[in-house]
């Protein structure tokens, strides 16, 4: 097992490598410096900016350069607020991203499974349908347009939630913005689990538990939840990406201070370094729970564990 | 959300459809396709779906024709207007007076170009890339492999942010970076046929007779992946729809004053509390296309995998 | 009293092509310490009378008749007092070994929860409880086997497990469901010869499944022969072997190789079943049969009782045929 982990997590470090390689000659490739769009500058203070960032060096030595600071944990300078580096704005930013991401990552995973789960056990009753049309509509709601109607609904309408804004991230400022990440993949993560729930309950071994006897509540918690949960467990990595990238548009909607803010504008302001250094360190974090993920799938599966 | 990738459900409906059919190639000819077809044509659902987006399809052609106002012309009468027949702003008009009817369906071009042409280049790429794979196999395809691991555990949305940032907003970007990322699971899909054909008589009789490893990829084994590929590009059309209205509602897709459904969708998120009509017709058409997709999706998956669910 | 009475045994399903009669009109009866063999081909309907008798049919089906376990009707049953049947007094080995045992549980777990749950027994009571069971099965190094998952276990092994587990709280019946059709033939014998021997040291009722007729005439006492759901004929393993009465009985044992056929062209039946949705009008086994006449076309052939309690259902009357009742 130990062996897997360390094997899983070797993978990993390559893998970043690579997108980072990729993310950074895609900005190398790019028309023009990132200065030359503005205001006319004077030559020579164009030519001093670019020493100061470096620009003026060799391709090569810039990137041995950019890696050498990733590797001691500097993002360097953001391009447009001058007065900060990335790693300033991420300080910021970081802490309120990760909260509403996990929370909202935690309650898909959860939610998802459990009402998955009671959907199966109640195959084709009311109880099921009710759940599924659920499902369905929710799969179709994407965050950017389920944001604006909750927003209508909770905030506008119905004035019981606040429409933006973070306040330190107390409980009401969250409500809004983890359900418009949420939805679309708890109803995924419902669809996907139910399906296989009920595959596992139709299945040989289940068939052997009941025929020793098992009464129904120790065949489904002991013996068919845990191989019901692993497609599940396989979309865990696309769900995470899913709602990582789902929180820009819900940061931008709801006026949140977190990093997709600052990718959005950073993407619209063309400033380089600061959207290249948060491509890395979300590239890093879904790598890292990609590999996690698979770990956790071999926990689940002997079989993969022994290979 | 949009993560380019389809249901697992549906993907492994289509996978083990594409088992079942390599056994029964032989023997009962084409049925297992004909089976498929008539289960999907009995499920009802899925066929409504169909119709209704068949009819989108349409609207989306034809409707700006008919309606006598121009996707960017401001109607200074009526700026921010609601729906209204007198004035043939059927939809009402945006904050700028422009129609909204036509411009939802021109969004909807847009939308239905950008779903069919990711689907499009994912079937080229993905198929060519899978077939190789899986056809040479021994170190390339586990080096090709490999390769298709590393891009699958990127976080596409950035990397495509990160190509926008530098190279400026446009419509080319977006088909060539929806392209990119959409043939994935489509080469892995394809290599898994391939490698099952590989083993039939024809391929051998192919290779023994001394033909090119290029030619039997493209005249024997791709004619054979064809038709599990394209109802896997079928399932991907709704993801790549996705994918574009989101990069258009951050402002970082289709640029002004053309229009797509996720741009609409932010515009009238802006002005909901005044002009609910903004914000209702595309998010309306948008949501209608998806949920319509989803069930076409649900009946192939039942279709080709009938199990009992 | 006989350990099981089936009387009259009906399974149906309702498919969305319409109602499927799987079995019909089944009569047999078992004595304690006896074995039955159920012959017939796939489709027959002799794994649905097994899982009707278990209470484990799919959600569709529905039984009708009686089966009476020591008196006790156990057809219909609510689960709960199934689940007391279950394993403790009738257990269930089958078909399929590799997909059979739960492959995210260790072999030992699952050993040892049927004896937990049914003996009450504490957890090192019941693992050693369960390596005894498994030493009984012939099971090497099975200390070590029990920490292991399922697939790493040959298929064979895995047979003897689910043998493991059937016995373990020595039920009176053990219903086998085809238990060697899955592996390898020198392991199939070592398993017939396991479950002979399992037999006698634990005085088990066996119901044998299979459609091998060599099978049953290893280990049979008394033989079903079922076609289409229905008896075609039923009696002792010597009567049905050397006094069979019905064509279709006659056309598996002739389709037996043996030393004397080497050589020669192994006699055959001619054609498939029947579609069970689809069933001809009189006996399901006319298009095969070689002695087909008009009136098998127009009505089934009723169940006849006849002899040292043998049962047939067909209109053609060999010479052999004695004592009709």
């Amino acid at each position: 097992m130990l062996k897997f982990i360390i094997k899983r997590l070797a993978v990993a470090v390559p893998t970043l490598l690579v997108l980072i390689t990729i993310s950074f000659f895609l900005m190398q490739a790019a028309p023009g410096s990132p200065f030359t769009g503005e205001r006319n500058l004077p030559p020579e203070i164009l030519k001093n900016i670019e020493a100061k960032y470096n620009l003026d060096k060799p391709v090569w030595q810039q990137y041995f350069l950019y890696l050498g600071n990733l590797a001691k944990g500097d993002l360097g300078p953001s391009f447009k607020y001058r007065d900060y580096t990335v790693n300033d704005l991420l300080e910021q930013s970081f802490p309120v991203s990760l909260k509403i991401g996990s929370v909202a990552f935690l309650f898909t995973v959860v939610i998802g499974i459990f009402i998955g789960t009671i959907a199966a056990l109640k195959q084709n009753t009311i109880l099921d349908y009710i759940i599924m049309a659920l499902a369905m509509t929710g799969v179709v709601l994407p965050s950017f347009v389920i944001a604006p109607l909750l927003v209508l609904i909770f905030s506008i309408t119905l004035h019981w939630l606040p429409a933006g804004g973070w306040n330190g991230g107390s409980w009401e400022y969250m409500v809004l913005p983890v359900t418009a990440m949420a939805i679309m993949y708890m109803a995924s993560i419902a669809r996907i689990q139910r399906s296989s729930m009920i595959e596992v309950l139709n299945s040989n071994y289940i068939r052997t538990a009941r025929a020793k006897g098992l009464p129904w509540k120790v065949i489904i918690t002991r013996h068919a939840l845990r191989p019901s949960m692993l497609p599940v467990v396989s979309y865990l990595g696309p769900a995470f990406v899913g709602i990582i990238t789902g929180s820009v548009v819900v940061e931008t909607v709801f006026g949140l201070p977190g990093i997709g803010q600052h990718f959005v504008n950073g993407a619209l302001n063309r400033d380089y370094s600061l959207v290249l250094g948060l491509t890395i360190i979300i590239g890093a974090l879904t790598i890292l729970f990609t590999a996690i993920v698979d770990i956790l799938y071999a926990v689940i599966d002997p079989k993969i564990r022994y290979q | 959300m949009t993560t380019l990738t389809p249901d697992a459900d549906k993907k492994a409906a289509v996978s083990n459809f594409a088992d079942n059919l390599d056994h029964s190639l032989d023997v009962e000819g084409r049925s297992l396709w004909a089976d498929a077809r008539a289960r999907f044509l009995r499920n009802k659902a899925a066929v409504t779906s169909l119709i209704i987006l068949a009819c989108v399809g349409v609207l989306v052609i034809i409707g700006p024709m008919l309606s006598p106002h121009e996707f960017d012309a401001i109607d200074w009468g009526y700026m921010a207007a609601a729906p209204d027949m007198a004035s043939s702003h059927w939809f009402g008009t945006d904050s700028l007076g422009r129609d909204l009817f036509v411009r939802t369906l021109m969004g909807g071009r847009i939308s239905f170009m950008v779903g069919i042409m990711g689907a499009l280049v994912a079937v080229l790429i993905g198929t060519l890339y899978g077939a190789t794979a899986g056809y040479v196999g021994g170190r390339i395809d586990s080096t090709m492999m490999r390769i298709l691991e590393i891009l699958q555990s990127f976080p596409f949305m950035f990397l495509v942010i990160l190509l926008v940032t530098m190279f400026g907003r446009s419509i080319m970007l977006i088909f060539l970076a929806i392209g990119a990322v959409s043939w994935l699971d489509m080469a892995r899909i394809v290599r898994g046929q391939t490698i099952s054909l590989k083993s039939r008589e024809f391929i051998e009789a192919a290779r023994v007779c001394g033909t090119q490893p290029r030619s039997i990829i493209l005249r024997h084994i791709v004619p054979n992946v064809l038709g599990i590929v394209v109802v896997y590009a079928s399932l991907l059309v709704p993801s790549m729809i996705l994918f574009e209205s989101f990069l258009s509602f951050l402002g970082l897709g289709v640029q002004e004053p053309m229009t797509s459904w996720g741009a609409l969708v932010n515009e009238g998120a802006q002005s909901m509390e005044v002009a609910i009509w903004q914000l209702a017709f595309p998010v309306a058409f948008l949501v209608i296309t998806l949920f319509c997709f989803n069930y076409v999706g649900d009946g192939l998956r039942d279709a080709l995998d009938p199990k009992d669910r | 009293m006989s350990l099981l009475e089936v009387k009259d045994l009906q399974v149906h399903f309702s498919t969305p092509d319409g109602d499927v009669t799987a079995v019909n009109n089944l009569n047999f009866s078992l004595e304690a310490g006896q074995t039955l063999g159920i012959v017939g081909e796939s489709g027959s309907g002799k794994s649905q009378t097994a899982f009707s008798i278990m209470g484990l049919l799919a959600k569709n089906g529905r039984t009708g008749g009686e089966a009476l376990f020591e008196g006790q009707q156990v057809l219909n049953l609510p689960e709960r007092e199934l689940n007391r049947i279950r394993a403790e007094k009738i257990s269930m080995i089958f078909q399929d070994p590799m997909t059979s045992l739960n492959p995210y549980m260790k072999v030992g777990t699952q050993l040892m929860e049927v004896l937990m749950l049914h003996k009450g027994m504490g957890k090192t009571e019941a693992f050693e409880e369960s390596v005894r069971m498994l030493d009984a099965v012939k099971m090497p190094e099975s200390r070590k086997r029990m920490d292991m998952y399922p697939h790493e276990f040959s298929g064979g092994m895995r047979q003897r497990v689910m043998i493991a587990m059937a016995l373990l709280c020595r039920p009176k019946l053990l219903i086998a469901d085809e238990p060697t059709t899955a592996l390898d033939v020198t392991v199939q014998a070592q398993i017939m010869d396991l479950l002979n021997d399992l037999k006698r040291d634990f005085n088990t009722a066996i119901i044998m499944i299979t459609h091998d007729l060599g099978v049953v005439a290893g280990i049979c006492d008394k033989v079903l022969v079922m076609y289409a759901g229905q008896t075609m004929e039923y009696g002792t393993t010597d009567e049905i072997f050397y006094k069979p009465t019905h064509p279709y009985t006659i056309g598996l044992l002739e389709s037996i190789p043996t030393l004397k056929t080497e050589g020669a062209i192994l006699p055959t039946i001619q054609g498939n079943p029947p579609n069970l949705l689809n069933l001809p009008v009189g006996c399901p086994f006319q298009e095969r049969c070689t002695h087909v006449m008009d009136s098998c076309r127009q009505q089934m052939p009723e169940l006849t009782h006849f002899g040292n309690g043998r049962q047939r259902s067909c209109l053609w009357q060999p010479e052999n045929l004695t004592g009709e009742a």
